[in-house]
């Protein structure tokens, strides 16, 4: 059995999955405060009076990152970067404890200014005086050539507890987002480290004592010893488990739209062909764009609990929310207040609804049923814009070659799948509004939690290969050859495809199964003068988000001997 | 967090799988470290920096300025249709006010490209920021243009299309003709007998550095499009004048590109050549970019950049002092000169023989233009060559007289259609193309 757990703003959900399919499925109000209590009190309810030898595995979801980024309560980081010609990189400075050393890189990996180390130990001296003990370091073009950042962070060992290295966390090019990325794992890491570590003990306390998986983002999972190398790849894992919990039941082929409609938002996505679709570049939190690899989904905030207003324009539904809908002894109506007027939810107080739609209905000089109708429209027209918004944004993302653009087909969802609380009444509204077939997520409630125990382990790799340079180098795996100038595109790719296996195989894939392809793939014929002097090669592969083999989706039950 | 001063939109389209020929300058990896650089620098995540997916221009955008023989099928690859689309694209999203400025960063380039199209030469197929320009003339109602052409080859291309045409100002700064490809643009090409002057040719001596550029931007350029006044300022960024190009011989530099983006307040660029790829084109672009959206570039700098090894001479500068005494002189006398032109017998006729050097095609070419008082004048031009055939193309300009247009329609009705394989009538007025059947056999 597979313990899923994902925790919400809202509510904390978790199921057990077996051979006989949702084996039990609990729900528990999130307290933001005690997360630590919150996780702990949906496991213990989920699994009071199961055989505790029976589960094989837990995959938890959690806001713990992305709360203390929003709450602006990370810990000091120590930042020391390097850029090089270009953007000064004064204006990417992150915290009080940002210094800049002297040593650039050009694009193809070379050194143009050597590394000075002088101002490297002014910088550790300083972060030490400072009290500083989690670090990161970001050099311009460290992908192409980690050699800077690597010196910087040797120098560095000695005095830190943890120093997380730029082009350890993504093979992606973009300078401003590899500083704020090791700065958010730097952050992140020492709470990380604790709330998981305290989370193990405890439950092996319990007399659980199973391997724990986190989600991350881009909808797969990785091993509790493997986050602790890359712990910002748990924020805004959420969404990502949502969508995972659609998955088994999402039509093979053609584009589907995925809302998750929950109390404080509706969080939005994209499958084609039955696979979800990845952000360009990683997610954007706060202040903070990152290179941390995620599903491309969209969050607006419009739920059952958002505030419905009365403007000149009409009505309006969030994005904000102010507490519960008045039906459970909120201020202000909401959604859910006229689903209860409609009979579409038994809610809490009756009266307490009909009295917040009643008082919109006076102005609006329309019977309160005529109201709560125009609410629920409303909210249907606000999620459906946003989506329509959405696609148009996936379908104008540009692409650099002439076969892309010319063969490149748009996305035209034909199929909406709807999840979360208020999923049935919402699917039926929407029907309406959308051209194509509208259905409702089995287990909609914690289709999430779902996700997350079903999610297969995921990873990526970016190799460059330069036979003028006669090297290959997939930075993120810290791995660095000397190649032949006969090294072939074919080459790169059975070569990142390697990397690709054993870096999943260490995060905790399945070596059997790993559906790995290859993304992107280029090779540039390098000419100097008139003559070529060697090849650019760019190889992108990963796992494909998917569940876990031995799922199967038609019966809902899991079917794996080790599971 | 960084925020551009002016909401710049961008396309970038470094089209990675279109070449002219595997080894030519014009091929994949041009824009390779473009991107690279641009990608590893986080432009595109700069608040106020918006990149765009080009649209791709129709037919009838191309017909709009072109003749091409025997039609745009001939002359062009899906390519040319993106990259006059970026252009396009830019043009639009600044006519929308969707930015204040922007950057079509695409290849093939186009200011080669003449009225008539037989094939390719200098690299370009048919002119990327005429087709851009005319089509929001047409959709916006846009008058007035100039486009300061800062590439380092002569833009014939845009020249001859601009020749006769009194309201777009047309400014080429390049490397002097006698000393590179194409061989053109002289003080004294100023423009056809209905518009002399509005075509500018500022030749600079090589080894031209910053000193030199800058002094023309600012002392020619700019005082010029002060007078002109026009709308929308096109620049035609050509990024072949960095002292790295290995098929010319400037010597400019990308913080040099990005002061003289900052001068000239460009609404819109559009990238043309430029084949220092890993020396130049990554810190060019960066810098022009930078400089468009407002941002810092005191830090940008090539690695190997050397002010002192790269300055010019004092002869240079003296040379460029003298050259801009008469690009003024020729400016503000150009009603005195354009009289005299018109005296001239034969001024409205023009015979030239003109090599497209990218696909070996001899193309020979007698014009006549009606000398007009009240608009750019009918334009009739036979065009032959060995490849493609003899043509008739009449063009009737955008803001036409009674008399041009008639002059135009017998033009068009009464060529012997047993002369000519084609028989083409550009209507700018009813933005018409019209195609006569030719009885030539083929």
């Amino acid at each position: 059995m597979i313990i899923g757990l994902d925790v919400g703003g809202t509510h904390t959900d978790a199921v057990l999955i077996s051979e006989n399919g949702l084996e039990k499925e609990v729900k528990v109000l999130t307290d933001e405060s005690r997360l630590f209590e919150t996780v702990l009190a949906a496991i213990e309810a989920l699994t009071d009076g199961v055989d505790l030898k029976k589960i094989r595995r837990a995959v938890l979801s959690t806001t713990l990152a992305a709360n203390l980024i929003v709450q602006n309560k990370l810990p000091p980081v120590g930042m020391i970067v390097a850029g090089g010609p270009g953007i000064d990189p004064a204006l990417y400075r992150i915290g009080p404890h940002y210094h800049m050393v002297k040593g650039a890189l050009d694009h193809r990996g070379r050194e143009i200014a050597p590394l000075d180390e002088g101002e490297v130990e002014t910088a550790i001296k300083a972060l030490k005086k400072a009290g500083i003990r989690y670090a990161g370091v970001a050099t311009k073009f460290s992908v192409h050539n980690p050699d800077h950042e690597k010196r910087i962070a040797e120098a560095m060992a000695p005095h830190f507890e943890r120093v997380f290295l730029g082009h350890q966390l993504s093979g992606s090019l973009n300078f401003p987002r590899r500083v704020a990325t090791a700065y958010l794992n730097a952050a992140v890491y020492p709470i990380h480290k604790q709330f998981f570590e305290a989370v193990k003990l405890s439950l092996a306390k319990k007399g659980l004592d199973v391997p724990l998986r986190i989600l991350k983002p881009d909808g797969g999972n990785m091993s509790f010893d493997s986050s602790f190398d890359d712990p910002a790849r748990t924020i805004l894992s959420g969404p990502s488990a949502s969508v995972m919990g659609t998955l088994a039941y999402a039509p093979k082929s053609g584009a589907t739209l995925v809302l998750d409609i929950g109390g404080t938002t509706t969080d939005m996505a994209v499958l084609i062909d039955g696979v979800p679709l990845l952000a360009p570049l990683g997610i954007e939190i706060g202040p903070y764009k990152t290179l941390i690899r995620a599903l491309q989904t969209q969050s607006i905030g419009v739920g059952g609990d958002s505030v419905v207003r009365l403007t000149d324009n009409g009505l309006t539904i969030g994005p904000d929310r102010q507490g519960r809908a008045m039906t459970y002894g909120g201020p202000v109506p909401t959604p859910t207040d006229a689903f209860c007027v409609l009979g579409l939810v038994n809610g809490g107080d009756h009266g307490l609804a009909a009295a917040g739609i009643d008082a919109l209905a006076r102005k609006m000089k329309r019977s309160p049923e005529e109201t709560a109708l125009a609410i629920f429209d409303q909210a249907c027209r606000q999620i459906m814009a946003a989506a329509t918004q959405m696609v148009a944004d996936i379908n104008s993302k540009p692409v650099y070659t002439v076969h892309e653009l010319w063969e490149g087909s748009e996305i035209k969802p034909r199929h909406l799948m709807v999840l979360g609380g208020p999923a049935p009444q919402f699917a039926d509204r929407l029907k309406g509004m959308f051209d194509g077939n509208v259905s409702v997520v089995p287990h909609w409630q914690v289709a999430n939690a779902t996700g997350c125990a079903l999610a297969r382990t995921t990873s990526e790799v970016l190799l460059f290969a330069d036979t003028a340079q006669q090297v290959a180098v997939a930075a993120g795996e810290q791995f660095h050859k000397e190649i032949t100038n006969n090294f072939t595109l074919e080459d790169a790719k059975e070569l990142a495809l390697q990397l690709l296996r054993d870096k999943a195989v260490k995060r905790g894939a399945n070596p059997e199964h790993l559906e790995m392809e290859v993304i992107e793939a280029y090779q540039f014929n390098m000419i100097r003068g008139f003559h070529t002097i060697g090849k650019n090669i760019r190889v992108r592969a990963q796992i494909k988000p998917g569940l876990i083999r031995g799922y199967d989706p038609i019966a809902g039950k899991l079917r794996r001997e080790d599971l | 967090m960084l925020r551009a001063k002016n909401k710049t939109g961008l396309v970038f389209f470094p089209a990675f799988d279109w070449a002219i020929s595997p080894t030519h300058p014009e091929r994949e990896e041009r824009l390779l470290y473009t991107q690279d650089q641009v990608f590893e620098e986080g432009l595109l995540d700069i608040e106020g920096i918006v990149e765009y997916k080009p649209d791709l221009v129709t037919v009838k955008d191309v017909q709009r300025v072109h003749f091409c023989v025997p039609d745009p099928w001939a002359v062009m690859t899906e390519s040319h249709f993106i990259s006059a689309g970026g252009a396009k694209t830019i043009g639009m999203a600044v006519m929308d006010k969707k930015v204040d400025r922007g950057f079509a960063l695409v290849r093939p380039p186009g200011h080669h490209a003449n009225r008539v199209v037989h094939g390719a030469r200098g690299f370009c197929n048919v002119n990327i920021e005429a087709i851009m320009i005319e089509y929001l003339r047409r959709a916006y109602g846009v008058d007035r243009v100039a486009i300061v052409d800062t590439d380092c080859h002569h833009g014939d291309g845009t020249q001859d299309i601009y020749w006769h045409d009194p309201d777009t100002l047309f400014i080429s700064i390049h490397q002097d003709g006698r000393t590179l490809y194409p061989g053109s643009g002289f003080l004294n090409e100023m423009g056809g007998p209905n518009a002399v002057g509005t075509t500018i040719n500022i030749p600079l001596p090589p080894h031209t550095s910053d000193e030199g550029f800058l002094y023309t931007i600012k002392e020619m350029v700019l005082p010029i499009l002060a007078d002109f006044k026009p709308e929308l300022i096109i620049n035609s960024a050509g990024q072949d004048n960095h002292y790295s190009d290995p098929i010319t011989n400037m010597n400019f530099s990308a913080r040099g590109y990005a002061q003289l983006t900052d001068l000239l307040q460009a609404d819109i660029a559009v990238l043309e050549g430029g084949y220092s790829i890993e020396g130049a084109l990554p810190y060019v672009n960066t810098g022009i970019i930078l400089a468009m959206a407002g941002l810092d570039y005191s830090h940008l700098s090539e690695p190997d950049y050397d002010p002192e090894r790269y300055q010019q001479s004092p002869a240079t500068s003296r040379y460029i002092e003298q050259t801009g005494v008469k690009v003024l002189k020729n400016w503000r006398q150009r009603k005195v000169l354009a009289e005299a032109a018109r005296v001239q017998p034969d001024c409205g006729q023009r015979s030239r023989r003109i090599f497209y050097d990218t696909d070996s095609i001899y193309e020979t070419q007698n014009e006549t233009v009606r000398i007009c008082n009240d608009c750019a004048g009918a334009l009739r031009i036979e065009s032959s060559s060995e490849k493609r055939g003899t043509v008739l193309a009449v063009h009737l300009p955008r803001k036409a007289c009674p008399a041009c247009k008639a002059q135009a329609y017998q033009w068009y009705e009464s060529a012997p259609a047993d002369r000519f394989n084609h028989i083409f009538l550009q209507d700018r007025p009813e933005d018409n193309f019209l195609i006569r059947k030719s009885t030539v056999p083929h």
